[in-house]
């Protein structure tokens, strides 16, 4: 097997919390991402899911150095990216481009389109004279869908998914490898959702891409990604094949996530079972001690959950699982706790909603193969 | 138009609604063109379209909370048989809270930031309840216990800003149902949340129609949200209401092309990777006014010359479409058009 584009390794990205009036003092740390690995094959997409504020955005920014990681290591194209100087991380960011939510947002409504898409090119110095940098930028525009017309207007001239069209032809514009897409689409209507889905995918197939995309909507990750990784407060708590993960989820987060998704289809939705997580997430400053999930956990046992660490474990080829208690969740010899027990105990609720599922209704996550008719 | 409502008639009706927004010096908007629908006790009705198509006007419409300058609301919105368009500011304020809630899609903009979250159920319960003391203290930290916010007594001398958000839009909850109130509109409630805590919600609303009798207006644009919760849904396009159905009929069956592409555009959790999604083409501003013809015509792949005023010389119509459905189209999709979400 070659070398793979992105590798990372223990990545931390920790955030000192500063009290005081006269002097900051550090009070603690925010560990909004705490020890993460992940590979990421060439011109394959990998979708990172989970919870607001566990840490996707950070994670991308530190790949890219936006954010200077407290520990780990970045590898790209089997180079350390914190050894470069200068010079070669230049060259190297120019390999690694990233999509925004709102990617033109953030930038100068007085510019238009032809000075937003060129100022990258011309901070690379690429593109030649002027003719080669109209022609580009022609037929950059030509690639995500829009008119040459589309040059001499201003980003407020155009519909939220123009301008993630535009945005992501100023990402592509410098012909980088790697693209972090962080929520690209989810500011988006869905009809416009699956324009932006169709060109990212599209584009990856003709430049040969590699993608990293962030989202907290499940389905569309699902569509996209080869390989999902599912992250918790800082951590990935579960890595698989797209297919593989949606089929058999492992991790009891990665399965109470599922089964919250709602599914447009009124025939899945009445006979879904929902597995309702209670209260939310802890906050990343001070994170639970032992398993970081275990204080919402349906499935948490007397012994090892609280104080001890799970670590990813590979329980099918690239399926990778941080759970002590993975198999016997996995086989169903561990039953999470009913609605009843968990006000007992921390209060954690499995309810079942709409027509009788069977008890293994929710083992693949969204219920048994549905077939239409 | 009002297919719903038992005997004992419809907890909403909403008749012939149409809101304008004109400033001076710039062309009227028709936010809201003519919507219809009703409500029944216990019943959940889905309001359901794309950005900008006239969800939250409607709703806010119905409430009596849009501004009133540059405005122009006409129709007729009554709320147990008694007409809300016109009545004075008086009487909606003391039916909002008390007969009729709505919850936002931003919780934090309707709790008052300086006051604990305590102060504002209890305020609540006696202007609407009259009771004070240790009894509307108590029935407070009740209301906040059966909207699952644990260890609700420490929680009511909290500020909202130190609630999460989706501990916030609970409390929101707690407050409107303070009063059990005959009519519920939630605007988008679990859209800033988590999809687990959207969970959460979701199940709270089910619980308090099916317990309560709630007549619950619920609009959001997740067709998901829609399948799992809304008896009867109106899809909206450009103002106006484009297609009505049972819920089950609606996703099994769409007619109207809008629907038919939404449903196509979805991506689904239990959808295989690779199966190309079907967009619509073009964005909600490709809109023309309903006046010339369909307002989907510029976007629609069924169109045909008569979608145009010009050439047919009328409008297209909402007209009743079989059983429980009506529909605004002239060349709606065969019902052997593939299902709800139809990759294979
Ligand atoms: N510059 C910063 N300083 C301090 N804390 C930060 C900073 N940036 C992020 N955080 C914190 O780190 C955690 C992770 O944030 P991050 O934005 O990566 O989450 P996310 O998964 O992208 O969430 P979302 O889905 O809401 O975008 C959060 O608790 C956040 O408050
Ligand atoms: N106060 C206002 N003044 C002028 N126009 C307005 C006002 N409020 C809403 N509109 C316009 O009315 C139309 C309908 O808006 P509305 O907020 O009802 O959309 P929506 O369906 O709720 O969309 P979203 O999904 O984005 O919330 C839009 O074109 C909007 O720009
Ligand atoms: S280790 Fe324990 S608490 Fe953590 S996910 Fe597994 S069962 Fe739940
Ligand atoms: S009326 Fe015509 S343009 Fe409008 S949705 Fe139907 S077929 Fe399409
Ligand atoms: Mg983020
Ligand atoms: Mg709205």
């Amino acid at each position: 097997m070659t070398e793979p584009l992105l590798r990372v390794e223990g990545l931390q990205v920790h955030f000192p919390i500063k009290r005081g009036v006269f002097v900051d003092r550090t009070v603690g740390h925010v560990k909004a991402v705490d020890g993460v690995d992940l590979t990421i094959d060439r011109g394959t997409t990998y979708g990172l899911v989970g919870e607001s504020g566990c840490g996707k955005s950070t994670l991308g920014r530190a790949i890219l150095r936006l954010e200077e990681p407290t520990a780990g290591q970045v590898w790209f194209d089997g180079v350390d990216v914190a050894s470069l100087r200068p010079e070669p991380l230049r060259h190297m960011r120019r390999r690694m481009q990233m999509v925004f939510q709102d990617p033109l947002g953030s930038l100068d409504p007085r510019q238009d389109v032809e000075s937003l898409l060129a100022e990258p090119l011309k901070a690379h110095g690429l593109g030649g004279s002027g003719a080669e940098i109209a022609k580009r930028l022609r037929e950059l525009l030509d690639s995500v869908g829009l008119p040459a017309a589309a040059l001499r207007r201003y980003p407020h001239e155009f519909s939220g998914g123009q301008r993630q069209r535009i945005g992501i032809a100023r990402a592509i514009t410098v012909e980088p490898d790697l693209l972090i897409a962080d929520e690209p689409v989810s500011a988006l209507d869905v009809s416009v959702q699956a324009q932006v889905v169709n060109l990212l995918e599209e584009l990856q197939e003709r430049l040969g891409l590699t993608y990293l995309v962030i989202a907290h909507d499940l389905a569309v990750v699902r569509h996209i990604s080869d390989v999902v990784g599912v992250m918790y407060l800082g951590s990935l708590v579960e890595q698989a094949p797209a297919d593989a993960l949606y089929e058999t989820p492992l991790h009891p987060y990665t399965r109470a996530l599922m089964s919250a998704v709602p599914v447009p289809d009124p025939v899945v939705e009445d006979a879904r079972e929902r597995i309702l997580l209670s209260g939310d997430l802890p906050s990343p400053a001070n994170p639970p001690s032992g398993c970081r999930f275990h204080t919402r956990c349906p499935w948490r046992q007397e012994t090892r959950c609280d104080d001890e660490v799970p670590v990813l474990r590979e329980l099918a080829p690239g399926h990778l699982v941080s759970c002590h208690w993975a198999e016997d969740v996995r086989d169903g010899v561990l039953q999470p706790r009913s609605a009843e027990q968990v006000a007992a105990t921390q209060g954690v609720a499995v309810a079942a909603t709409g027509t009788e599922a069977g008890s293994d209704g929710f083992v693949g996550g969204v219920d048994e193969p549905i077939s239409y008719h | 138009m009002s297919a719903v409502g038992g005997a004992a008639g419809p907890v909403l009706q909403v008749e012939d609604l149409r809101v304008r927004f004109q400033r001076r010096g710039e062309v009227a908007t028709h936010a809201v063109d003519g919507v219809s629908f009703a409500v029944a006790p216990g019943e959940t009705v889905g309001l359901v379209g794309e950005s900008g198509c006239g969800k939250s006007v409607t709703s806010l419409a119905t409430m009596g909370l849009l501004p009133k300058r540059g405005v122009h609301v006409s129709g007729s919105v009554k709320l147990d048989g008694e007409e809300l368009l016109g009545a004075g500011d008086r009487t909606l304020r003391k039916l909002r809270g008390k007969d009729m809630a709505m919850v936002f899609q931003d919780p934090l903009s309707s709790l008052n930031p300086t006051v604990t979250i305590g102060t504002q159920v209890v305020e609540v319960l006696a202007e609407h309840r009259g009771m004070k003391g240790d009894a509307a203290r108590r029935e407070a930290e009740d209301l906040l216990d059966r909207v699952g916010i644990p260890d609700p007594r420490r929680r009511l001398g909290e500020y909202p800003h130190q609630l999460s958000g989706g501990m916030r839009q609970r409390a929101l909850i707690a407050m409107s149902l303070a009063c059990s109130p005959r009519l519920l509109i939630a605007d988008e409630p679990t859209t800033a949340l988590d999809v687990t805590i959207q969970a959460q919600i979701l199940e709270l609303l089910r619980d308090l129609v099916q317990g309560s009798g709630t007549a619950l207006v619920m609009i959001t644009h997740d067709l998901g949200v829609v399948a799992g919760l809304c008896d009867r849904v109106h899809v909206m396009y450009a103002g106006r209401i484009i297609e009505t159905a049972e819920r089950r009929d609606l996703f099994a069956r769409p007619r109207h092309p809008y629907t038919g592409g939404l449903l196509a555009s979805v991506p689904r959790l239990d959808g295989g990777r690779g199966a190309p999604l079907t967009p619509i083409r073009g964005s909600a501003r490709d809109t023309i006014p309903w006046t010339q013809g369909c307002a989907f015509a510029p976007r629609c792949d069924v169109a045909l010359d008569d979608c145009l005023v010009e050439v047919s010389g009328s409008e297209v119509e909402l007209a009743d479409d079989g059983a429980g459905r009506q529909l605004r189209c002239r060349h709606p999709l065969t019902p052997a058009v593939p299902t709800a979400g139809a990759h294979p």
